[in-house]
């Protein structure tokens, strides 16, 4: 790039160096151009869910589409108290918080065990324990409904908190077993040696450690759970109906109230997204059951 | 994965001492397990024996009164020779083959987006809105899509009037609301596999990438003679657990077209819910479960085999 004053050569160079430069730029450009169409794709259909809720329903019903518009809270209100959306997320809020509690209690155990100890069949109980997650949700819900009709648990929270039980229990064993084994054995051996019980040196020298890791686990035993809608479907009525089965609700009638679908919707959703970004550094670890980190 | 269980070396190295060791320590093992393993067995694998047995009798809901006589293989004879069971595996199969390149596409592209230097901020952005698509709840998606494609105020035929298309009626015409249920899953999977490529072009090491970018500018080049390695694993995975999805695929169908217009987005977990619940055939709802049980088995073990046995 110096300019010497010597003449052919210094010629090309500054012209390809002006090339390589533009060159640059255009796919500068052209990266600037592609991230922005991944963010605004990615963004819109949730902004436009969270704008018509907070849009009169002339606003929401208008065509062309209105981009400003003066906001109102009036469908929150609505779908909470009238609606009755309050009650369904406190249904699942009941239901995903017991359902993360007990796999959180059976399942760190089953992972400790499975990144500590050496047993025949280990490796087939651990695929066992990961093919659970492909299961398709239907194949379970037709006989649960029986068993639950029979033992009268059709419509209570207790049925949902165990059957979310088959993927949330799941994905706890398997984020937490790799928890696990990145925790030296040194230090377990060292607590044995001192006559520590291989309890006191689960609970008390591994649980700990492994806090990270449990956490994250318990955020996705929560996010699937609070997600799910074929089970409380087919499995709740009215009482214990939980937020995703109250969004459905609304599709009876001809004119539909867009502004409390999409509040509710917004409700349902905007918590999940907290979540989601709070583990958003190990999103494809939990999704591909720690296949892929 | 054998070897990288940590203690197999220190019990290797005393066997005498090991073999009494194991001896005392199988115990405790068995109770860490035991509680785990009990309530999934209780819950997950009672509950495909219950289906099991009834998937031999006849167990009609809505006509209790005749019984639950044994039918042998009635229910899954009256299965496989049914040609809605058929149409809508097919339409489920057609569903994978034409979104999953789709999904992979884009997800590649918006992965090298992430992945090339600068702008760094703007990159940040990117991959934090990548989450919103993934967290946001399934039956969620499905009403956003109705909201969207929506005929008379939706924003789909807004964005098409700009190309001077005239106005669909994308929810009542069988292939467009194919086409709509397709675009919503591409909204939402399509960041799940930038993600997991992500990830696999993260593991290039980074001074053949620059090596590579000072020898060519051509970033195909880069792709497929130094990136791709690293990204088939990913492939893979993202081919099999997508797959598994599909059949599982329910809450948004649900939400978004309810398998409509008459059952052209009727896919296999849709249309067994309707036979089972809105048809009440219990014994041929769960003779179709086990159909598709033995599916997810060979994909969970398909995965097994080709995602964990080559990362191990």
């Amino acid at each position: 790039m110096n300019t010497t004053p010597t003449t052919l050569s210094s010629g090309n160079t500054t012209l390809r160096a002006r090339r390589a430069r533009i060159a640059r730029q255009r796919a500068g450009i052209g990266h600037f151009f592609g991230l922005l169409i991944v963010f605004l794709s990615s963004v819109f259909p949730f902004y436009w869910m969270v704008t018509t809720s907070l849009k009169h329903q002339a606003d929401a019903l208008a065509y062309p589409p209105r981009w400003i518009f003066t906001p109102t809270l009036d469908h929150y209100v609505d779908a909470l108290f009238q609606h009755d959306v309050a009650g369904s997320l406190i249904n699942s809020l009941i239901i995903a918080s017991s359902t993360t509690v007990l796999a959180i209690l059976l399942g760190t155990p089953a992972a400790y065990a499975l990144a500590r100890y050496e047993f025949r069949g280990k490796e087939d109980l651990w695929f066992w324990f990961i093919s659970n997650r492909m299961v398709s949700p239907v194949v379970l819900a037709v006989p649960f409904f029986l068993i639950a009709t029979k033992l009268d648990l059709v419509d209570t929270h207790i049925v949902l908190i165990l059957l979310y039980l088959t993927f949330s229990l799941p994905i706890v064993v398997w984020i937490c077993t790799d928890q696990f084994r990145n925790i030296p054995v040194e230090l377990d051996e060292a607590a044995r040696l001192d006559g520590a019980s291989p309890w006191r040196v689960f609970w008390r020298i591994n649980l700990p450690l492994a806090m990270p890791g449990i956490v994250v686990s318990a955020i996705f035993a929560f996010i699937f759970s609070w997600n799910d809608l074929l089970y409380a479907l087919v499995l709740t009525r009215s009482d214990a109906i939980t937020s995703p089965v109250a969004a459905t609700s609304y599709m009876s009638g001809y004119e539909l109230p867009w502004g409390e679908i999409m509040a509710t919707g917004t409700l349902i959703v905007l918590p999940m997204v907290v979540f989601a970004l709070l583990v958003s550094g190990r999103l494809v670890q939990g999704l591909t059951m720690g296949a892929v980190k | 994965m054998k070897t990288s269980v940590p203690g197999t070396a220190a019990a290797r190295a005393r066997p005498r001492a090991a073999s009494v060791r194991r001896l005392w320590l199988r115990s405790p093992a068995f109770w860490f397990l035991f509680p785990a393993i009990f309530a999934l067995a209780a819950i997950g694998v009672y509950p495909l024996l219950v289906a099991l047995y009834n998937s031999f009798h006849q167990y009609k809901l809505a006509d209790v009164g005749s019984g639950t006589p044994f039918v042998g293989f009635d229910n899954y004879v009256a299965t496989l020779t049914d040609p809605s069971f058929w149409q809508a595996l097919g339409r489920t199969v057609l569903f994978l083959c034409l979104t999953l390149p789709i999904e992979v596409g884009i997800g590649l592209f918006a992965a090298l987006m992430l992945h090339r230097s600068g702008l760094a901020w703007m990159r940040a952005a990117a991959r934090v809105s990548l989450v919103i698509p993934m967290a946001t709840t399934y039956a969620v998606v499905g009403l956003i899509g109705r909201l969207i494609f929506n005929r008379q105020f939706g924003v789909a035929n807004y964005l098409l009037s700009f190309f001077g298309v005239a106005p669909l009626d994308w929810l009542a015409d069988p292939t467009l609301a194919y086409v709509s249920v397709m675009i919503m899953d591409i909204w939402q999977w399509a960041p799940f596999c930038a993600l997991i490529f992500l990830a696999g072009l993260a593991m290039v090491p980074k001074e053949a990438e620059e090596a590579a970018r000072l020898e060519t500018p051509r970033w195909t080049m880069i792709l497929w003679h130094l990136q791709r390695p690293y990204l088939l694993p990913g492939l893979t995975a993202i081919m099999i657990l997508r797959s598994a999805d599909m059949l599982k695929m329910f809450d948004a169908v649900f939400t978004m077209t309810r398998g409509g217009p008459g059952s052209a987005t009727e896919f296999i977990s849709v249309y067994i819910q309707r036979i089972g619940f809105r048809l009440f055939d219990q014994g041929m709802a769960s003779a179709q479960a086990m159909l598709l049980l033995i599916l997810t088995i060979v994909l969970s073990r398909l995965y097994i085999r080709f995602v964990y046995r080559e990362a191990a």
